[in-house]
This record gives structure tokens, C-alpha cells and sequence, in this order.
């Protein structure tokens, strides 16, 4: 069995097809694109070695780009310290047994399985400035003629893109706190009450460390779900730099496609891979001195 | 010792507090399907925004199903979304159970490559891959060019979750199947593909979330409408019919009827695959 499993020809076979697609599709064009990166190239024209003249533009001579970032943290923040906690305290209720639990896990989840294109949509007209959801409910409650316009205000359009963003994947971090929450042994819990803790207390000082790691893979989830943010923003605002709404995602895709800055545009690109990657192993290592540190205490 | 019994009071406190959460996640769904069977008047001149449709305009759907582009979309959708899901179950079962099961010295290192292309944005292959398939032709061939690009994309995922699914089969099925004198592709077509059943079907509902939700990749590399996704297929619905409020209300509702069906049949194994999809990666 042992010869037959080791078959050099064999295994080729089973695995050629997945990975040579898997490399010719993402890792290759992954590696072109930090070449590219690299140069100054339209696409047509010869292409001029830049060095990291262009990784130098994203920070000193480019406004819409260091607005872009500035838009993608307030998603980070928005999904972390926000979206989280709300997930984190409505997970905390349902696991501790109401009725009609399963019910309410499957309508907190139906949102997420709607595209966000969609979604976004959606939110498009729940904002319209006279037919939108949030202007009449104002005009309901008593503020004759409410005709905001929230989506193409600077000051409010990025934050209604925010709350649609966070509204729609509260259920997925509810689901997956929930099942961590479920997981804990009871044990826990007895323990902490003999010692006096209950409610809040016992919440904040058994549930949350021992949930610790299942938090961190939220955490992941939503900072890199930030970063990649694309969806829901063209089609709730359009692709457009007015208003100030524009993610990275958006102006490396109007760069690469429409502006024929290739090289400029690839760094984008690579700088948001960077970005991923940095922000996992960053946050994979918080957590690991915080559960080392509540090991100790 | 049990957990003494919660004071009621706090059980009402907490369902209350539920149960507006889930109005919080319903209202705005409501909203749009009251909106979709309104008229332009109804909406605009009696500034009935919040209420039932005076007059419930069925017609609407009537007009987008046999007037509009979005069923043929869902179909293209559908195509796109069956195609992908059909492609990387076979290709990552096999790569998985190779990963997993036979015995080579850098599989490890191979399902690493695989796992880090979870945390790639899709944005960084774009340009490259974009030559590429205008360079091969490919991208103007009908439905081909965007299913390769969703069986890549779709491919890490599907493969974190099969291999930690194969590692838990015991090796004694291979063993006996092998003494019954399967050959090595007897053996994983009768033996392993049945028993894999559900992982892959956990692996699928991933597949066909990053496939059917799509917007980046479609609009990157499909050009002729009629081989566009239905996530294109609203953004377009909506420029077109932009002063029909109901129309464009009953189109959005469409689109999102075929997921939110399959997801009622489904919704504990939905649930349940992208929690474990989550947790592992």
C-alpha cells in the first residue's frame, strides 16, 4: 500500500490539475504584479525601472489614496471595535439558551448570505435623500421636510458605506462567537460562581479570555475583509473619487483598468497584499501574548 | 451542581433585546419588498415611504421576469456558479487526498502555498491575469475565461477544508479496499469520493459564495453583456430603470430570492460549513 501511495506518477496526477491552475491564476500574476511594481509602465510603452519610486507616491503625492486608507480604517475600526461587540454581546444571549434560538441564528444570518452588491443597493436607497428608509422614518418622528442627502455628503457618505458593511456580517461574527461560547465547558462557569461571579462579571472575566482565540479569528476575518472591501462600495456609492468614498480597492482598479498606470497601480495592489499579511501575523501575535499573560495571572 | 434557573425578568430583558436585533436585520429586507410594489406615485407624490403600497403593483415582477435582463443573469449565475463548484470539488479532491494521504516529501510545503492564497486579495492578480487571458484568447470565449478565474480563486478554501477531512479517515479503509485489489484511482473514486461527501459539500458552500456574490472579477474580465453575472446584471438594472422606483425595488428582490430560498433548505448546513470554514482558516 505504502508503494502504491508514494507513486511518484500518481501523485502528480492527483495534484497537477489543482495547483498548476492555483499557480497560474493567482501565485504567478501575484509575483508580475510586484514586478510590475517596480516600473513605470502605461501597459504600452517600454517599461522604465522606478526602483520604489512609486511605493514612495502612495504616501507623498497622492490625496485620494491616503483618503482611501483613511476610508479602510474606519472599516477596520468600524468591524473591530464595533461590529464585534455587538456579535460578541448577542452571541452571549443566545448561547446561554433563549427560546427560539435556532430562529434567531438563522435571521441574524440571512443578510449574510446576500450578495454585497446587493446590499449595497439596498442601503443606496435606505439613504436616498427622498425616497430613502432614514429620512422618513425622521419625517415620522417629527422633523417636517427631512431630506438629508447622506450618501453624497463628505462628512456622512463613507459612514452610511461603513454601517452597511457592518450591518451585513454582524450574523457571520455572532455565529462564529456563538459556537465558540457553546464550546466552553460549563465547568468554567461553575467554578467562577463559587467564586462569586456571575453575570457581566463572569462574562468579562471566564467567557472572554477562554473565547480568546475564536475572537482572533474574527478579528482576521473583519481586518482583512476591510482591506478587500470592494463590492458593496461601488455599488452603494459608485466608483467615484466625489464625496470622498473611494477604498484602495477602487483606485488600483481604476488605475490598472482605466487609467493605464500599470506600475503605479500594481503598487497599490502589492501594498494591500502587504497589508494582509502584516495585519494577520500582527494580530495573531497580540493574541498570543495575551493568552501567554492570562496564562500566567 | 446545576446553574440555577435565570430570574425570569432577564430572560424577557434579553428576547426583547433579540428580537429587536433581528427586526434591525429584517426591516431594511421588509422595506424592500413593500418598495418593489409601489408605484412611482405612491412613493414620490403621497411620500408613502414607510407604509403598505396603496396599490400593490404585482406588475412589477411581472416586468422584470419577462421584460428585464435579470433572469437571464440568474441564469448566468447559475451557469458560472454550477461549473465552479463542479470543477474545484473534483480538482481539490484529488489534490487534497494526495496532500493528505500518499506519502512525498514537500506536500506539506504544497498545501501551505495553497492556504496563504486564502489571505491574497483577489485585486493583486488582476492586470497579470488579465493579459494573460486576453493573450490565450481566453477571455472572450463565452462562460470559459471568468469560471477558470472562480476555480482559482475558489481552490485554497476547498482544499484546507478537504485535506483536515481526509486526515481524520482511517487508514484500515484504504488498507481493505487495496487487499479487494482496487487500484489506486478504483480506490478514490468508490471508496474516498463517497466518504467525502460532506466536506465537500462544506467546501461547495464556500465555492459558491465567492462565485455567485462576485463582482470584481466579472466586471474585470467580461465584456459582452450576455455573459455577464447577476451582480452586474443589478448594478445595470438599476442605471437603466433609474426613475422606475418599484421596477428597480422588484429587480433587487429577484436577484436575492434564489439565495434566500436555498438558503431556508439549507440554512443549519450553510450555517454550519462557514463556521467551520472560519475556524479553520
Amino acid at each position: 500500500m505504502d508503494r502504491l501511495l508514494s507513486n511518484k506518477w500518481t501523485i502528480a496526477a492527483f495534484v497537477a490539475p489543482a495547483l498548476l491552475i492555483f499557480l497560474g491564476v493567482v501565485i504567478v500574476p501575484l509575483f508580475i504584479t510586484g514586478y510590475y511594481s517596480l516600473f513605470d509602465y502605461n501597459g504600452l510603452s517600454k517599461m522604465e525601472f522606478a526602483g520604489v519610486e512609486n511605493y514612495k507616491r502612495l504616501f507623498t503625492n497622492d490625496p485620494l489614496f491616503l483618503q482611501s486608507l483613511k476610508n479602510m480604517s474606519i472599516l477596520i475600526f468600524g468591524s473591530v471595535f464595533v461590529q464585534i461587540p455587538i456579535a460578541f454581546l448577542i452571541a452571549n444571549k443566545l448561547a446561554k439558551g433563549v427560546p427560539g434560538e435556532k430562529a434567531f441564528r438563522t435571521i441574524y444570518f440571512i443578510p449574510v448570505v446576500i450578495a454585497a452588491t446587493i446590499i449595497g443597493k439596498l442601503f443606496y436607497y435606505i439613504f436616498s435623500a427622498d425616497v430613502g428608509m432614514v429620512n422618513a422614518l425622521v419625517r415620522a418622528l417629527g422633523v417636517p421636510d427631512f431630506h438629508f442627502n447622506w450618501l453624497t455628503n463628505p462628512g456622512t457618505a463613507f459612514l452610511c458605506v461603513a454601517f452597511a458593511a457592518i450591518w451585513q456580517y454582524i450574523g457571520y461574527h455572532m455565529l462564529i462567537l456563538y459556537a465558540g461560547i457553546k464550546s466552553i465547558s460549563t465547568d468554567y462557569f461553575e467554578a467562577a460562581m463559587i467564586d462569586g461571579a456571575t453575570g457581566a462579571k463572569a462574562t468579562w472575566h471566564v467567557t472572554v479570555p477562554l473565547l480568546a482565540p475564536v475572537i482572533k479569528v474574527c478579528v482576521v476575518l473583519a481586518a482583512v475583509g476591510s482591506v478587500k472591501t470592494y463590492d458593496i462600495v461601488v455599488s452603494m456609492v459608485g466608483s467615484g473619487t466625489h464625496s470622498g468614498t473611494q477604498v484602495p480597492a477602487i483606485l488600483l482598479w481604476r488605475n490598472l483598468f482605466k487609467g493605464r498606470l500599470v506600475g503605479y497601480g500594481s503598487a497599490q495592489a502589492f501594498f494591500l497584499v502587504s497589508v494582509c499579511l502584516i495585519m494577520s501575523y500582527l494580530i495573531n501575535r497580540m493574541f498570543k501574548k495575551s493568552e501567554e499573560n492570562a496564562s500566567m495571572s | 451542581m446545576k446553574i440555577k434557573q435565570k430570574p425570569t425578568h432577564k430572560t424577557i430583558i434579553a428576547i426583547t433585546g433579540l428580537v429587536l436585533f433581528a427586526m434591525v436585520q429584517l426591516y431594511p429586507l421588509y422595506w424592500l419588498v413593500m418598495f418593489s410594489l409601489k408605484s412611482n406615485a405612491d412613493i414620490l407624490m403621497s411620500d408613502n415611504i414607510l407604509g403598505w403600497p396603496a396599490v400593490f403593483q404585482w406588475q412589477n415582477y411581472a416586468t422584470v421576469l419577462s421584460r428585464s435582463t435579470i433572469p437571464r443573469y440568474l441564469l448566468n449565475s447559475a451557469i458560472y456558479t454550477g461549473a465552479t463548484v463542479f470543477i474545484v470539488g473534483i480538482l481539490t479532491a484529488m489534490a487534497s487526498y494526495a496532500v493528505a494521504r500518499m506519502k512525498w516529501k514537500i506536500s506539506g510545503i504544497v498545501l501551505m502555498v495553497f492556504v496563504v492564497g486564502i489571505m491574497i486579495p483577489p485585486h493583486a492578480a488582476l492586470l497579470p491575469l488579465f493579459q494573460v487571458l486576453e493573450a490565450t484568447h481566453l477571455r472572450n470565449v463565452p462562460y470559459v475565461g471568468l469560471t477558470v478565474v472562480y476555480v482559482a480563486f475558489a481552490i485554497p478554501m476547498s482544499m484546507m477544508i478537504l485535506t483536515s477531512f481526509f486526515k481524520a479517515i482511517p487508514r484500515e479503509l484504504e488498507e481493505a479496499a487495496l487487499i479487494d485489489g482496487c487500484g489506486i484511482f478504483g480506490l478514490f473514486w468508490r471508496i474516498m469520493m463517497p466518504l467525502i461527501m460532506p466536506a465537500l459539500a462544506t467546501a461547495s458552500i464556500f465555492t459558491v459564495m465567492g462565485a455567485w456574490n462576485d463582482l470584481l472579477m466579472v466586471q474585470t474580465f467580461v465584456d459582452v453583456n450576455s455573459y455577464k453575472t447577476i451582480t452586474v446584471g443589478v448594478l445595470d438594472f438599476v442605471g437603466v430603470h433609474s426613475r422606475k422606483l418599484g421596477l428597480i425595488g422588484a429587480g433587487l428582490v429577484t436577484a436575492t430570492v434564489p439565495v434566500i430560498l436555498i438558503y431556508m433548505l439549507f440554512s443549519e448546513k450553510i450555517q454550519q460549513s462557514l463556521l467551520e470554514g472560519a475556524i479553520k482558516g
